[in-house]
């Protein structure tokens, strides 16, 4: 359909939807994205073996802890989805976890989840956490575990490959409504951690919910989320990556592609479908095909980013 | 008095399915369920003071009972588990569900 390098339209853009149950490669130039089917991507090695080394690979929503019927066995599909990404040909420098790591933030669930992801070869894993992760009396088995990198704060940054990644938290407070909050301290840590840097500088800003509105009826996004708008705004090419809705939905607006990642647990239903957001029944024969990871590449060095999605079908 | 209590816990629990707004129980203990359409039944619940009401997640997925004001925080409520907390002080007190925020409820001691 398109190079990785290549421009398209907006239109083009949105008609990737409709490719996201069977995995999409994206190609970001500029801040525009130029959607490839996987399907055409895989039967083309000399084609994906040129565009580019995975930079980063997104994984979210593991909830391990889940049992019901949407799927009992949310660490066999976690299992599933490690063995395709350590058998990428190319792995990947870095992990990033957007979130919902356990179901309901029990020790035995976060202590399973990390001997899990230990699997995984590539060893470099950045974490935020998702409102299950958070729901223990005192907040505390999360920041057990993954604070050290923010000092227990939730919100950091780090660089690789040119690129400045912005981990932010948004499930501690809330709205009313349900929306997610980034609060005050946060934003203005991040002023202070994007002052001084070059507009040319690729962002990769995460968090675990949606920082675009997705559906405000069921609180996907995140109410603080334009005043973050007005600090990404001047950079060249920013990538927002969330998970929650458990589905992929993306939106490019200007320079910013806005992109949610696939759960490996269970699927939600789509935005509106349905009394509210919750576990999805599908049969055993679909359910690989709903969940998956995002593989993330630099194309154009140093403003273009191409997001993957793998299903582990 | 005891026998009132009972059957208005009873009744509380039998018209969770159709999420009344208020309800008055009359002292020492009421139920508020979680039900499945992502809402406490009942929203507002007024009790006495010295009440203890008590939290039940009958919904499929888990949910929270998180203070407004910090003063009670239940862990994550899978399905069929309950919490409990005991209401001394008058006052209106409000909560959430730190999963699904948009399920609040209040409970009015008076």
């Amino acid at each position: 359909m398109a190079h990785a390098s290549s421009l398209t339209s907006r239109r083009d853009a949105l008609k990737c939807l409709a490719f996201g149950g069977a995995g999409t490669l994206f190609a970001l130039a500029g801040g525009v994205l130029a959607p490839i089917e996987v399907a055409v991507a895989a039967s083309d090695p000399q084609r994906a073996s040129t565009l580019g080394k995975p930079l980063f690979l997104q994984i979210s929503d593991t909830h391990i802890g889940f049992n019901k019927e949407a799927n009992p066995d949310v660490v066999a599909t976690l299992n599933r989805a490690i063995d395709e990404v350590n058998g990428l040909p190319a792995q990947p420098a870095l992990i990033i976890h957007t979130g919902d790591i356990t179901h309901l933030s029990k020790p035995a669930e976060f202590d399973l989840a990390q001997q899990l992801l230990s699997r995984l070869r590539v060893s470099e894993l950045h974490t935020v956490p998702g409102e299950h992760d958070t729901t223990d009396a005192t907040v505390s088995e999360y920041f057990n575990r993954f604070g050290k990198a923010s000092a227990n704060k939730g919100y950091y940054s780090f660089d690789h490959a040119g690129v400045h990644f912005v981990a932010l938290i948004n499930v501690l407070q809330f709205k009313p409504g349900g929306l997610g909050t980034l609060g005050p301290e946060q934003l203005a840590w991040l002023k202070d951690d994007l002052k001084g840097r070059s507009a040319s500088t690729p962002l990769v800003v995460f968090a675990h919910m949606p920082l675009w509105s997705v559906y405000e009826p069921w609180g996907w996004g995140t109410g603080d989320a334009p005043q973050l708008m007005e600090q990404l705004r001047r950079f060249g090419s920013v990538t927002v990556l969330n998970g929650h809705i458990h589905q992929i939905v993306q939106k490019v607006e200007g320079n910013v592609t806005f992109h949610t990642a696939r759960s490996t647990a269970y699927p939600q239903p789509a935005a509106g479908e349905g009394a509210g957001p919750g576990p999805l029944k599908v049969s055993a024969e679909q359910l690989p095909a709903m969940l998956g990871v995002t593989s993330a590449a630099l194309v154009k060095h140093p403003a273009a980013l191409r997001l993957t999605d793998l299903t582990i079908a | 008095m005891k026998l009132w209590t009972r059957f208005s816990t009873m009744l509380l629990l039998m018209s969770a399915a159709l999420a009344p707004l208020t309800a008055y129980a009359g002292a020492e203990s009421a139920t508020i369920v979680m039900a499945k359409d992502f809402m406490f039944a009942p929203t507002t619940l007024t009790v006495k003071p010295g009440s203890t009401v008590t939290w039940t997640n009958q919904d499929g997925e888990p949910h929270t009972v998180v203070s407004d004001k910090g003063l009670f925080r239940s862990g994550a409520l899978d399905t069929n588990e309950s919490f409990s907390f005991r209401f001394d002080q008058p006052g209106t007190y409000h909560y959430t569900c730190s999963i699904h925020p948009r399920m609040t409820g209040t409970i009015q001691v008076q």
